[in-house]
């Protein structure tokens, strides 16, 4: 990448006198260390080249030398707006791999906490666009919100954070006491709390006027480009995993999928803060129909025996020696698991020739994949419309570059 | 003769170069305890009785910040852009009457100087983006500059019917005829509309701040400055926005005058007129923070439709309007 990108830096004044304007990777509003290079006629964008990679941690090399478990913390630090979603889609994909059923208490609390992390990742990604607009009083309102969120995972993961929730087979531990009620709680309020955010932007004038006809996105294009989560939606695709391949359960709760008609800005906002009143529904369908029972499976090859047993137990020793040492035995194969992530389609493949350690594993980003279409909507906007398209993309470098 | 000299000079010493800027400074307090409490949190409660000191605190990091002059920049120009932001906007204070009988220059061409001077600090401002040699700057001095010639000639039309109405350009005349018949607000409702509007764009403050616009352009045209110089900058933009809401306040809320009550004669009349005065201008200074913590900033291009297909076509028909009024409704 990098050589491409010198090139066009190192290109002889043009006689068009187009100016170079280097956007990033330090900039407020490229959302970490996003990079564009924009050539620039006046105020008006003629060519724009995004810059990916400032943050890359060679991930998927990482989880070659892992067991499954091991690389469960970094996914914290994938998208890190919603660290228990990635949670969730790699401990299942890593289900579908070796071969694991979890219990259905699991699968609920599971569904809780994908939501719960995607209301607060749509949270910030709506309060920043904001911000990015010049709206900051909303951006500060979500963060309110969030912090409640937050409190609520600190509760039940024990951090705040990185959350590393998930177990392959289940979850970590079951809903602390009390977590129910603060959960209801917060559900109860926060109807009200989307209403205030709508009540200062969505018929606002100058936010209608500032994200109207911005960065439109054809269907045509959001498709080709494998564009995926809110974005291809507000372009008119009705494309949700939850829906079209459902896991965890999902069928059996009641949601729409919102879509949008033209693919611009506003209608990507939209969607988001529908989508926000959908996942309250969900969690809230989670919270009547919570099942009860184990949350973790209790198959010895899989999932670590209790302490207390490991301690007295001669069997429970040992599979919790080689649950350490070797990790969870897969078979030989590969796989490839999606979730519907709030950023998109959050994939993860594994190859496996047998033992505890992935072979290849990838992570298909759904960031990654949505930056691809800056290059085409950028062209013919303002340095303005760059700060509203990117605000309404919602991307996380950390996913991005991983 | 020599006494009335100094004692002027005393006046505009200790309005201008005392009293605007502690004003300033409480602006800045005002702005970070309002939009705090907007947003549900708290803003500075530290320093002082409900952190009212956290201006000068912040006033004294400034001063004791390293005073970094970037190896790329035009040095005389960018000294001297903070300063030809700041003089224009402690000038045009000058002939604002803020009590009874008290204006530092009661000049007879008040609002002409008024826009003369505050016109000025454009180029301060331009010339502070271009001195810094940097494309952010650049680009916030170019929209400034665009910007606030658009706007200024909307806002200096919408004075026009108040000439018109009052027949004078001496702003402590507009005030005595408001007080003798009515507050301007009424009679020209739309010019107020106009004038408000302009003057957030003028003080380049939400949801006009196109050359800041710190999330596209890092900080615009001061991106390249620090310490003190950026300080400077930073007090410009308060002082404008006070004596924007004193102008506001003076030529369509009656000044320091209030309807329906007759000052009494002496010091105390004078100390309270002050005070009524004092009164409307903070809620216009609240207004301002208000609207900033409100509403989103607009784009470059709708902003100078605003004002070139809006405002100003709005402008020239309120004129044509009062003036038939004036010719032929109601001469006097």
């Amino acid at each position: 990448m990098s050589t491409q990108v010198d090139i066009v830096l190192d290109r002889p004044q043009q006689p068009s006198e187009h100016q170079i304007l280097n956007m990033g990777p330090q900039h407020p509003s490229t959302h970490g260390v996003l990079r564009i290079i924009l050539e620039l006629d006046g105020e008006i964008i003629v060519k724009a080249t995004p810059v990916v990679g400032y943050l890359h941690r060679a991930m998927e090399k990482i989880a070659e030398s892992m067991t499954f478990h091991q690389f469960l913390p970094y996914t914290d630090r994938l998208d890190y707006l919603a660290p228990l979603a990635n949670n969730v889609a790699l401990t299942t994909a890593q289900e579908k791999l070796i071969g694991v059923e979890i219990p259905p208490r699991a699968r609920a609390i599971r569904v809780l906490a994908v939501e719960l992390s995607r209301i607060s990742a749509h949270l910030l990604g709506l309060g920043a666009f904001a911000m990015d607009l010049g709206a900051m009083t909303v951006f500060l309102w979500t963060f309110r919100e969030r912090e409640t969120i937050y409190n609520l995972i600190e509760h039940l993961t024990g951090a705040r954070f990185t959350t590393s929730y998930t177990r392959v087979g289940g979850v970590a531990n079951d809903l602390p006491e009390g977590f129910i009620p603060e959960l209801r709680a917060f559900l109860d309020e926060f109807p009200a709390r989307v209403d205030d955010y709508e009540r200062m932007l969505t018929s606002n004038r100058i936010w209608v006027e500032r994200t109207k006809d911005v960065g439109v996105i054809t269907k045509e294009d959001a498709i080709s480009y494998g564009l995926t989560g809110p974005n291809l939606r507000a372009s008119g695709v009705e494309w949700d995993l939850r829906q079209k391949r459902p896991y965890l359960g999902y069928e059996d709760y009641d949601f729409d999928v919102p879509v949008g008609s033209v693919g611009d800005c506003y209608d990507r906002y939209l969607c988001r803060i529908e989508e926000l009143r959908q996942s309250h529904g969900i969690l809230l369908q989670v919270l009547d129909k919570l099942p009860d029972g184990p949350v973790l499976t209790p198959r010895t090859h899989v999932s670590l025996p209790a302490k207390s047993e490991t301690l007295r137990g001669m069997e429970e020793l040992i599979y919790q020696f080689i649950l350490i040492t070797e990790g969870q035995d897969a078979p030989p194969g590969e796989c490839y698991f999606a979730a519907e992530n709030p950023k998109g389609e959050l994939g993860f493949y594994f190859r496996s020739k047998g033992g505890g350690y992935p072979d290849r594993m990838f992570i298909r980003a759904p960031s990654f994949v949505n930056l691809q279409i800056l290059e085409r909507i950028l062209p013919g906007g303002f340095i303005s419309d760059v700060v509203a398209i990117l605000g309404s993309i919602d991307f996380v470098m950390g996913e991005c570059d991983r | 003769m020599i006494w009335d000299v100094l004692g002027k000079l005393l006046h505009a010493f200790l309005v201008v170069g005392l009293v605007l800027p502690l004003m300033a400074a409480l602006m800045v307090w005002a702005e970070r305890r309002v939009s705090a409490f907007m947003q549900d949190r708290l803003g500075p409660n530290r320093v002082g009785p409900a952190g009212l000191l956290q201006p000068i605190a912040d006033v004294l990091k400034f001063i004791f910040k390293e005073d970094v002059i970037p190896g790329h920049v035009n040095r005389v120009m960018y000294v001297l852009a903070p300063l030809m932001v700041f003089v224009p906007a402690l000038i045009v204070f000058s002939v604002v009457p803020y009590a009874r009988g008290m204006a530092i220059a009661p000049l007879n061409i008040g609002i002409l100087l008024v826009f003369a001077v505050s016109s000025l600090g454009v180029y301060g401002i331009t010339i502070g983006g271009w001195a810094s040699n940097s494309k952010y700057s650049l680009y916030g001095g170019v929209r400034a500059s665009a910007q606030m010639i658009s706007y200024e000639l909307a806002l200096s039309l919408s004075v026009i019917p108040i000439f018109l109405v009052t027949g004078s350009m001496n702003l402590e005349s507009v005030v005595a005829w408001q007080a003798q018949n009515v507050w301007l607000l009424l009679p020209l409702f739309p010019a107020f509309i106009i004038f408000l509007v302009s003057s957030y764009a003028e003080t380049n403050r939400l949801p006009f701040d196109c050359p800041e616009a710190e999330t596209e352009l890092v900080a615009g045209y001061h991106t390249e400055y620090s310490s003190m110089k950026f300080a400077i900058f930073f007090m410009a933009e308060y002082i404008n926005m006070i004596t924007f809401s004193a102008l506001v306040v003076t030529l369509f809320f009656g000044g320091y005058t209030l309807p329906f009550l007759e000052l009494p004669a002496g010091l105390w009349g004078t100390v309270l007129s002050g005070c009524i005065f004092a009164a409307k201008v903070s809620f216009f200074l609240f207004l301002f923070l208000w609207v900033r913590w409100t509403l989103p900033r607009f784009r470059y291009d709708q902003l100078m439709d605003l004002g070139w297909k809006v405002m100003l076509p709005a402008c020239l028909v309120l004129i044509v309007c009062t003036a038939g009024v004036r010719a032929f409704i109601w001469p006097g």
